[in-house]
């Protein structure tokens, strides 16, 4: 991800960093300068995504350019945020510091824009401040003089429209310029914190090794930077600097001064003279569409009708749309196992590769068009602008569990599939509200457990004469249970575990866009890599120990498949957790259902098809549940009662029995500590409310 | 004028000026560009009544009436 080395001497290609708040068209201008020139990644360290790229200036040398996460200041309130300000004050060793930076901002928003604007003239870099969305401008009934804000500045101000690739060309034209002027920007410190930011520098300068522009960057940014985001990765402040800070704070806090107030006012005095030279406003503000739009979208009654359609139609589409992929891809594991078989001597190799790594392999690629279906759909929501208003309507009902309204569409998405759903809380800034996001999102019950309980709730119900209103009746109280156990977990978590500061809402609600396909695609396509290289390894590595499993010890020759599993180390492992499954009515052979599942959820229907011999054909599951209630114990009473299918379902309700679920969540958190405990807590849960089920049951004679 | 009200009592539709934050909170706020003397419009609520929804300098903003209501701000004649 770093630039090549290059001898020492030699001029280094210089490396760029794009920095702009979130909504301003920072993705779209960096896909139009560097094409699909780019390596996306993550910050060791911190789930951040890290977008490099390359361009060559008008000299042809190459210039790297780093996508920084979309911020609004560099006093960091998440982990983006956090990457972004480590970076461009040079305190990651993963990431060399940015030469130059380009500033993009929303021109139709430009006070507020200027803010973060503000913050990087201080850094002492050659500075390219590039107003986007001059289309939209005059829309908005504002005009813009870009030339005066180029003189009041210093440094170069190019008009753009990164959308329509205009200006474009005069960026890298002014990109390839060796001499890029500095800012020339004085401002003027409140007196009151001067002497502080004096002394903050100086000590940056001595203990921490920084040129003094950054220094001086870092010293104001202190002041602001509170309790802010410490994210992995990042050089911590050096001590004696940190001694001079305290002192200061206490100073102040004695004498009743609010110093950070101060110095954003004092910034803001700045940006207020900035913008009242440079923004005119032609014509009265009348009604934008947005508003209209807003009008309909965030109305008591309408509002929950859009939001129903937009769920509707993903839910639809990531249905209708995700089946045929996965039949194809079904159909071609099948397909090239067919073939291995026939190309190779049957033995143990074959085995392993049919069974273990096309298993494996077919498992992670099956969830691949789920993913892309749902994180088309994301990008769709979050590039209009209607991501936020969802956020809007729902925060609300999420604030009862201690969430926000950020966390409704992970939620949402985890009905279908857990696993974009975890992925897509990278869009809730606080890091423990999207921990907690990611540990009950699994409890949502997605598509994988459909399979079991349609098999469940068909050996529950016998018979065609059982009503179709009592199967669905089962089926929706399954999905209720999923996810008030959710929301239920979630509020504990909040109140214990992961107890913080109500988490703050203040979010922007952006103007609506057009959304720019090209952009949402390559976003797609970037989710589905991420999930390919990271968690395809861990999904591969437990399918093949869960297909050696299945495997081994071998059968004596002649034995059947039902024999070869009741024997092998799965089949015994089954033996082994029984004592710990009985209580809730399970013996061995659902055991290792419960075990093969792991695999994901679904595979609990083919497993018991091997356990009791009769393999279901197709759609056709009748062999299959004829089989189970003809299942016994050993002394003769029946194994699937209602009671224990009932039990049985409520225990795929909470158990946590999906590996990919797990290697996402291992990628998303960094470390395997929290799959881990997710792992227990789910399933532990399960355990107890399906003994309780099961226990007070059997009391009440069912 | 009238008195100064909680930012969150602000009737819908309503311009107000910012009169005061509390002191070395809601920095984030500040930074968004909310500040003493920064007018605001409540543009409306959200459908359960929270969070509400504001323009200030020229772009919406939602907070949470919690929030809000830690903001006095002097409500201005339309």
């Amino acid at each position: 991800m770093t630039p090549p080395a290059k001898p020492p001497g030699a001029p280094r290609s210089p490396v760029y960093a794009i920095v702009g708040n979130p909504n301003c068209g920072k993705s779209t201008l960096f896909n139009a300068l560097t094409g699909l020139k780019q390596r996306v990644g993550n910050y060791p360290g911190v789930t951040v995504e890290k977008k490099t790229g390359t361009l060559y200036s008008q000299h042809g040398q190459p210039i790297t350019v780093i996508d920084l996460p979309g911020s609004y200041s560099l006093a960091a309130r998440s982990p983006d945020e956090a990457v972004t300000r480590d970076v461009l004050l040079g305190r990651r060793t993963d990431t060399p510091q940015p030469d130059r930076v380009l500033c993009i901002v929303d021109t139709t928003n430009l006070e507020r824009n200027l803010y973060l604007v503000h913050q990087v003239l201080d850094l002492g870099r050659p500075v390219i401040l590039i107003l986007n969305m001059m289309d939209l401008v005059a829309q908005a009934g504002l005009s813009i003089r870009a030339a005066r804000l180029e003189q009041m500045l210093g440094i170069p101000v190019i008009p753009c429209e990164a959308a329509n690739g205009k200006g474009i060309i005069e960026l890298k034209l002014a990109m390839s310029r060796h001499d890029l002027p500095l800012p020339r920007h004085a401002w003027d410190i409140p007196a009151a914190i001067a002497s502080a930011v004096a002394e903050l520098q100086a000590s940056l300068v001595a203990n921490g090794g920084k040129a003094p522009l950054i220094a001086r960057a870092e010293a104001l940014l202190l002041l602001t930077d509170q309790d802010s985001v410490r994210v992995a990765g990042s050089t911590p402040l050096d001590r004696r600097t940190e001694e001079i800070l305290r002192s200061w704070q206490k100073r102040w806090e004695a004498e009743g001064m609010d110093w950070a107030g101060t110095l954003v006012s004092s910034r803001y005095e700045v940006i207020g003279r900035l913008a009242a030279e440079v923004v005119q406003t032609a014509r009265v503000q009348t009604p934008t569409p947005s508003d209209r739009i807003d009008a309909i979208v965030t109305h008591p009654v309408w509002g929950w009708l859009a939001l129903g359609a937009v769920m509707t139609l993903l839910f639809v589409s990531i249905f209708q749309f995700a089946q045929a992929p996965m039949d194809w891809i079904a159909n071609g594991n099948a397909a090239l196992a067919n073939w291995i078989k026939r190309q190779m001597p049957e033995g143990d190799l074959r085995n392993l590769l049919t069974d273990g790594v096309i298993g494996g392999v077919g498992t992670i690629v099956m969830f691949l068009p789920q993913i892309l279906i749902l994180f088309f759909f994301i990008g769709l929501l979050e590039s209009t602008g209607y991501m936020a208003r969802a956020a809007f309507i729902m925060d609300r009902l999420m604030s009862r569990v201690g969430l926000n309204g950020k966390s409704f569409i992970p939620l949402l998405s985890s009905y279908a599939c857990a696993i974009p759903g975890i992925m897509a809380t990278r869009t809730i800034e606080d890091p423990k509200d999207r921990l907690v996001t990611i540990l009950v999102a699994p409890l949502m019950s997605c598509s994988a457990r459909l399979p079991v309980y349609l098999m469940m709730i068909a050996a529950l119900l016998p018979g065609s004469s059982v009503s179709l209103a009592a199967k669905v009746g089962i089926m929706v109280l399954m999905y209720a249970l999923g996810t008030l156990g959710a929301f239920g977990f979630a509020w504990l978590f909040k109140r214990t575990l992961l107890r913080g500061k109500p988490p703050l809402m203040i979010m922007e609600l952006p103007p609506y866009r057009l959304p720019r396909l090209r952009d949402v695609f390559l976003h797609m396509v970037e989710r589905a890599g991420l999930f390919l290289k990271n968690a395809g390894t861990i999904i591969l590595a437990i399918s093949v120990v869960l297909w050696f499993l299945a495997a081994y010890p071998k059968a004596p020759a002649g034995a059947n498949a039902t024999q070869q599993l009741a024997q092998s180390f799965a089949g015994r492992a089954g033996h082994a957790i029984e004592p710990l499954i009985k209580p809730i009515g399970f013996d061995w052979q659902i055991g290792i259902g419960l075990i093969s599942s792991f695999a994901a959820r679904e595979v609990f229907v083919s497993t018991m098809g091997v356990v009791f011999n009769a393999e279901a054909e197709g759609e056709n599951t009748a062999p299959l549940t004829h089989a189970l209630n003809a299942a016994r114990w050993p002394d003769g009473r029946v194994l699937f009662t209602p009671l224990v299918c009932f039990t049985l379902m409520i225990f795929y309700v909470f158990a946590m029995q999906c590996m990919s679920t797990i290697a996402v969540v291992r990628r998303e958190t960094n470390s395997w500590r929290w799959p881990i405990f997710q792992t227990a807590y789910m399933t532990g849960a399960a355990w107890i409310i399906s003994f309780i089920v099961y226990q007070s049951g059997t009391a009440l004679g069912f | 004028m009238a008195a100064a009200v909680k930012l969150s009592d602000l009737p819908i539709g309503a311009s107000a000026i910012v009169r005061e934050l509390p002191k070395s909170g809601l920095l984030r706020l500040r930074e968004m560009g909310l500040l003493a003397g920064t007018r605001v419009t409540l543009v409306r609520c959200a459908p359960f009544g929270d969070p509400i929804e504001i323009k200030v300098r020229g772009y919406h903003l939602t907070l949470r009436k919690s929030e809000a209501a830690l903001v006095i701000v002097d409500p201005q004649e339309p």
